[in-house]
């Protein structure tokens, strides 16, 4: 009975071990496929053969699809940061701070991430959609055997659009999202555009607006390179194509709060 | 002694641990088309990935006229892209372009330059070939299942290839149109002296243009003969495929 429990619990061990080793395994080669896939992307971005036609539909698509979108989020984003930030400032008697904290926040900030992240649901899980569903129908083997390189032709210009693009919509909701304040501010006062963006721009400076806008291009990268890996590697059947454009999002969306994490702080040291 | 145009010696694929082609020998011969058939999930289609390197071989090698593809280097690979037309199952025509533009892209990418008054004059006399020249300006989402894949056959012709391996070509269809595929498989082989690969378990359409036949089953050439000889084979296994 004894030797039956001592080999049960061997097995146990073994085949937990097993488990152990076979998630490991799985891990390092996912790694190793990420590395390559950046291998393969950042050297035909450098190639010769740069598909601009295709880079110029790409950002034409980037932000056709997103500045509505990021018009609507950019007001909210700017009222509902007024109308909250209002009440305190009033109890200190600080309300004339108003417009420039909100637009400290804005640039610095919500701008950046709001953008971020609307574009990584919105063009992210395009892109995983697509390009799962070119995998799936076997266009992008089509492609190949027509001696055009995918990775060239299909992400190259997906990642460098989107890396062009998001600081591009980014600045374009931090001015829609300043708008957004003033319409904030005038719900109880009155206060001409001009002055508010006077009292605003006295408080930014371009160590606010710099890095936010760096911070954006990475996060444009982040989004097209995530969105095309997760796409370009889908598998054969059509449920992948959901399930890429899904974990397009979720993935993207994650990495993007973990740079701004490390944006913030390489600011901060700065 | 016919001119042997595709070399295939003891190919083994694997996908992790699944043994797909366990030593697939066989050989295309100049203007004749080569049926291979077998179940759902044999090889088949792995095979005709391997010879034009969508797929890396494991083991064994494939001899394209002079070119060896476990070993091709790119520039090699294009050439060997030039001779070689694949029609895909789904016959994989790109979704966002239109009909002109998914003809346009093979040949200003594996051919030399041509004006812009030559590949309209390309485009249009492949689709004649087809008998689809009003489709030229449609998206592939307005063209009918048989429609898209005579539009794939002409984006396979478009760059004059020597060799055409078909991708289960009639899977999907209704009986007409299948028939009209298959003959029209045999119209390209004798029109353009093409040598093909086709693909299939549709035993019409194999009876239409096999030249000759290989059978594979668990990854090896169970059999290879004329359509007299299947027809005439008692095997089961056989048997099951032609009643």
């Amino acid at each position: 009975m004894k030797q039956k429990k001592i080999q049960y619990s061997l097995d146990k061990s073994s085949v937990l071990w097993n488990n152990i080793k076979e998630k490991a395994s799985d891990f390092f080669i996912n790694v190793a496929i990420v590395v390559d896939y950046l291998k393969e992307v950042t050297k035909n971005i450098f190639a010769s053969k740069f598909e601009g036609n295709e880079f110029l539909k790409q950002c034409f698509q980037i932000g056709n699809k997103s500045v509505g979108l990021i018009s609507i989020t950019g007001i909210i984003i700017g009222l509902v940061l007024t109308i909250q930030s209002r009440p305190p400032l009033v109890d200190f008697g600080a309300v004339a701070m108003l417009p420039g904290m909100v637009a400290i926040s804005i640039i610095r900030e919500m701008g950046p991430v709001i953008t971020a992240l609307i574009c990584a649901g919105k063009i992210g899980s395009s892109m995983g959609a697509e390009l799962g569903s070119m995998r799936v129908t076997e266009q992008i083997d089509a492609m190949e055997v027509s001696n055009t390189n995918p990775i060239n032709f299909l992400i190259v210009p997906r990642v460098v659009a989107a890396t062009v693009m998001i600081p591009l919509l980014t600045l374009y909701a931090d001015a829609i999202g300043i708008f957004g304040s003033w319409l904030g501010v005038n719900i109880k006062d009155d206060v001409s555009l001009t002055l508010f963006i006077h009292q605003a721009f006295e408080s930014v400076d371009f160590v606010d607006l710099i890095p936010a806008l760096i911070k954006s291009f990475f996060f444009g990268a982040v989004i097209g390179l995530v969105g095309c890996y997760k796409g370009f590697n889908a598998g054969r059947g059509t449920e992948s194509v959901g399930i890429a454009a899904n974990s397009s999002v979720v993935t993207a969306s994650l990495l993007l709060i973990i740079v701004d994490l490390i944006a913030v702080q390489i600011t901060d040291l700065l | 002694m016919k001119k042997v145009l595709i070399d295939i010696k003891e190919v083994k694929k694997s996908f992790g641990k699944q043994e797909i082609l366990k030593g697939v020998t066989m050989q295309l011969f100049e203007n004749e088309n080569l049926v291979v058939l077998g179940k759902s999930g044999s090889g088949k289609s792995v095979l005709i990935k391997c010879i034009v390197n969508l797929l890396k071989l494991d083991e064994g090698s494939i001899n394209v006229d002079k070119y060896e593809i476990s070993n091709i280097n790119e520039t090699d690979l294009i050439e060997v892209r030039k001779q070689i037309g694949f029609l895909f199952q789904g016959a994989a025509l790109y979704d966002s372009m239109t009909v002109r533009e998914n003809l346009t892209f093979p040949l200003t990418r594996l051919t030399e330059k041509f004006s812009d008054e030559e590949i309209t004059q390309k485009i249009e006399s492949v689709l004649e070939n087809v008998s689809l020249p009003e489709s030229i300006d449609k998206m592939p989402s307005e063209l009918s299942g048989g429609m898209k894949k005579r539009i794939g056959l002409a984006r396979t012709l478009i760059v004059n290839p020597k060799i055409i391996l078909y991708d289960e070509p009639t899977t999907g269809l209704d009986p007409i149109t299948s028939d009209e595929i298959s003959h029209l498989i045999n119209e390209t082989k004798n029109k353009f002296n093409t040598s093909s690969i086709i693909i299939t378990h549709d035993i019409k359409c194999l009876k239409t243009v096999a030249d000759r036949i290989i059978m594979l089953k668990d990854g090896v050439v169970y059999k290879e003969g004329t359509l007299s000889e299947f027809e005439k084979d008692n095997d089961s296994y056989i048997k099951s495929f032609f009643n």
